[in-house]
């Protein structure tokens, strides 16, 4: 075997290793089945939800616990608020809202066929168990096929795009199926809001194979954990949401048999006072108030993806003088301006704005009143320092510009994504766009539009970053430090009492000048004695 | 003229000591309260928190000293009449090469202001900065003690007019420690223990 043959097995063996069936350290594979040996999947399918019947043939309970879960519904009731979220109710200020344009969005949804409002939640055969359980990285939801992956050679877009999604092999991933893996959860959620590393700023695909620099947890040069490691299952349902996070356990680590099921805060298994103890013990006295992604996630979008800070509807539509779609992009090649979306601003290993959350997360919902003149904040939370149940939390804030009914002051949503002419991306028509949207939603709409400053907080919980990375107490106790803006309380190194301190160098002045007149004084008077 | 001994090996011991810590306190103490940048915060604090708690220990074996040798009579106030005199030298007396009122002695090592200032150091100045100081080292576990509705401005504001006020005295004391005596009496006098017994 030559030199570069074994350097290339090197390379490549690992990547191989990473997408295949998990095997224990006895080399057998983890699972006690061997999915490869079952005739049920043996036998050619032609679409995914073929696949999914023969999984219900052993699996028999498998679609009926999906059916409960956000994953499959995108709509949640948060007990804490009483108020029904999920991707189907609230509005972002990426694509806004999945009302209408549901084949572009529905690439994300867990089941095949979500193409318009009629969709079937009871359906069982509709559930897509290989997105999740696919091991050998050959499965792709088509962008825009309502849940479906590409059943021959297909290009995105459609019509002249230069992405071929090629034909899966429905036989052959079926077989290998296994558990979760990074690159799976990644599938969608690293590509939220469009894109790699729009939304959230803290999953991107860096993180499919990151190092443990850029996560400490997941880096596969040290613990190698994929994302259920902390976003426990129980019967399909996946612990850990945005819509109602634990903004501060107080609960501490977690015991099988005695605990919750859940893994997905820091504490449950790091506990409640993690940090060894120094001369002091502020670490640990700083764990109720301070959540720890604020101190162990100095940055975000840290993996060279950057994450989507700005997006400006209100310049969307421009065109060249001759009438064609416009784009253009930043110097590493990410798109500025585009036609269809307007404008964007991007932004890479970027310090978290922080802010008091106790919890009680609300959305912002199609029709509700706003005051346009304000910056609009999709989402809201209860917290501040007084509030002993809240902690200060690292967000990224993506702020952007997006449409409203100009006479009735309600949020608006768009029809985006469609053939028909009501589509914004075919006809460049706002009014059209939001009348289309707002009729299928079942709101009001006074035709009349225009645009205002939003704002949507996304709490950081990845990208957590070796201890020796974590921020040091200067970051904040400073006086132009990380928590310059979180002013409702008294923070040492930061705060003073302008008064006290005027009052106190003068009082050190004071006496200083005193007895310096005071020897001044004595010096001369001693003078005139001796001449006199 | 004859050498008396006024200060013994531990007094000495705790003046320099003291003086040693209280000015890298002052530092440290400063540097947390965000006026100067020295060490950085992180190291400020822990150095802060050392520091105190020698400053602590040493105040308690000098609390037992006073006690125990009966030195703690020194701090007596004196007559009013007497401090009278003494602000009367220091305000007009001086200027004019009056003498002094007071005679230093192994018996009354003090005159009648120092009294004052070092009963109201050992009184009130250190008394606010130990209370505040522990108050705001263990912030985090009040509710032991049933103080958890104390703010941290509070405290911090508390021990920072406390600061203010050790430092405004550090400069008077250097001050009259060092022009008052002739040829630096008084500070040789701290170092070595001896002075001689005339001096004024």
């Amino acid at each position: 075997m030559s030199v570069s043959l074994l350097l290339s097995f090197t390379l490549v063996f690992p990547a191989i290793l990473l997408a295949a069936v998990e095997k224990a350290d006895n080399g057998l594979i983890s699972s006690t089945a061997d999915h490869s040996q079952f005739k049920e999947l043996q036998e050619p399918f032609k679409i995914g939800p073929d696949v999914t019947e023969a999984c219900l043939k052993c699996h028999t309970e498998a679609s009926k616990q999906l059916h409960q879960t956000k994953h499959w519904n995108w709509k949640f009731t948060n007990p804490e608020t009483g108020q029904t979220v999920g991707k189907t109710e609230v509005i972002n200020n990426f694509c806004l809202a999945v009302e209408t344009n549901y084949p572009r969005c529905t690439s994300c949804h867990i089941g095949y066929g979500w193409k318009d409002a009629s969709f079937d939640f009871t359906s069982e055969k509709n559930v897509d168990c290989l997105v999740c359980h696919d091991t050998t990285g050959s499965y792709k939801k088509y962008p825009a096929g309502a849940g479906h992956p590409a059943y021959k050679d297909k290009p995105f877009p459609p019509k002249g795009g230069k992405k071929i999604f090629k034909a899966v092999d429905l036989n052959k991933v079926a077989q290998n199926v296994g558990k979760t893996t990074r690159a799976t959860c990644g599938a969608c959620h690293f590509y939220g809001g469009g894109g790699d590393g729009v939304k959230h700023g803290d999953l991107d695909s860096s993180m499919t194979n990151p190092d443990s620099k850029l996560d400490v947890h997941m880096g596969t040069d040290g613990l190698n954990f994929v994302c259920a490691d902390c976003h426990t299952t129980d019967g399909h349902e996946t612990q850990g949401s945005r819509y109602n996070p634990v903004a501060k356990d107080k609960h501490g680590i977690d015991v099988i048999g005695r605990d919750d099921k859940s893994r997905a805060t820091c504490e449950s298994c790091h506990g409640l006072e993690p940090h060894p103890e120094t001369v002091n013990n502020k670490l640990n006295e700083h764990t109720d108030r301070v959540a720890c992604q604020t101190c162990h996630i100095p940055t975000f979008a840290r993996g060279g993806k950057p994450s989507k800070m700005w997006w400006d509807w209100s310049t969307a539509g421009r065109k060249t003088p001759d009438g064609k779609p416009i784009k253009e992009k930043d110097k590493n090649g990410y798109v500025t301006y585009v036609t269809k979306k307007g404008h964007f601003r991007w932004g890479e290993n970027l310090e978290p704005e922080y802010r008091w959350l106790s919890g009680n997360i609300r959305f912002r919902s199609v029709g509700e009143k706003i005051d346009p003149t304000q910056v609009v904040s999709l989402n809201v939370f209860d917290g501040s320092y007084d509030d002993m149940d809240a902690r200060i939390w690292p967000f990224k804030v993506m702020r952007g510009k997006q449409a409203y009914d100009k006479v009735n002051n309600t949020m608006a949503i768009a029809h985006l994504f469609g053939k028909d002419k009501d589509a914004y991306w075919k006809s460049y028509s706002w009014s059209k766009s939001l009348a289309n949207a707002m009729k299928a939603a079942g709101e009001e709409f006074s035709g009349e539009y225009d645009f205002m400053e939003t704002e949507m907080y996304w709490p950081l919980a990845h990208m957590v970053a070796p201890k020796e990375e974590s921020l040091q107490c200067e970051e904040c106790h400073s006086k132009d430090g990380r928590l310059a803006n979180l002013t409702d309380f008294y923070l040492p190194g930061r705060d003073n009492n302008g008064m006290l301190d005027i009052i106190g160098w003068l009082a050190v002045a004071g006496t200083l000048g005193g007895v310096s007149l005071h020897g001044f004084v004595r010096i001369l008077a001693g003078r005139r004695r001796k001449n006199s | 003229m004859s050498k008396v001994k006024y200060y013994s090996g531990f007094e000495r011991f705790w003046h320099w000591t003291q003086a040693l810590l209280i000015i890298s306190l002052l530092v440290t103490g400063f540097e947390i309260h965000g006026s100067i940048e020295l060490f950085g915060f992180t190291k400020a604090v822990d150095y802060h928190i050392i520091l105190a708690w020698s400053l602590i220990v040493l105040w308690v074996f000098a609390i037992f000293w006073h006690l125990t040798t009966g030195e703690w009579r020194q701090y007596i106030p004196a007559a009013p009449n007497r401090i009278f005199a003494m602000m009367k030298y220091y305000a007009i007396d001086i200027f004019m090469g009056g003498g002094h009122p007071f005679h230093k002695s192994r018996k009354e090592k003090l005159n009648p202001l120092q009294r004052m200032a070092y009963l109201s150091m050992h009184l009130v100045i250190a008394p606010a900065l130990w209370i505040s100081g522990w108050l705001y080292l263990f912030y985090s576990d009040l509710e032991v003690v049933g103080l958890e509705g104390l703010g941290l401005m509070g405290i911090a504001l508390a021990h920072t007019a406390a600061a203010f006020a050790v430092l405004a005295f550090l400069v008077a004391h250097l001050y009259l420690a060092l022009t008052m005596s002739k040829n630096m009496a008084d500070l040789k006098a701290m170092l070595t223990g001896y002075e001689e017994e005339n001096n004024d």
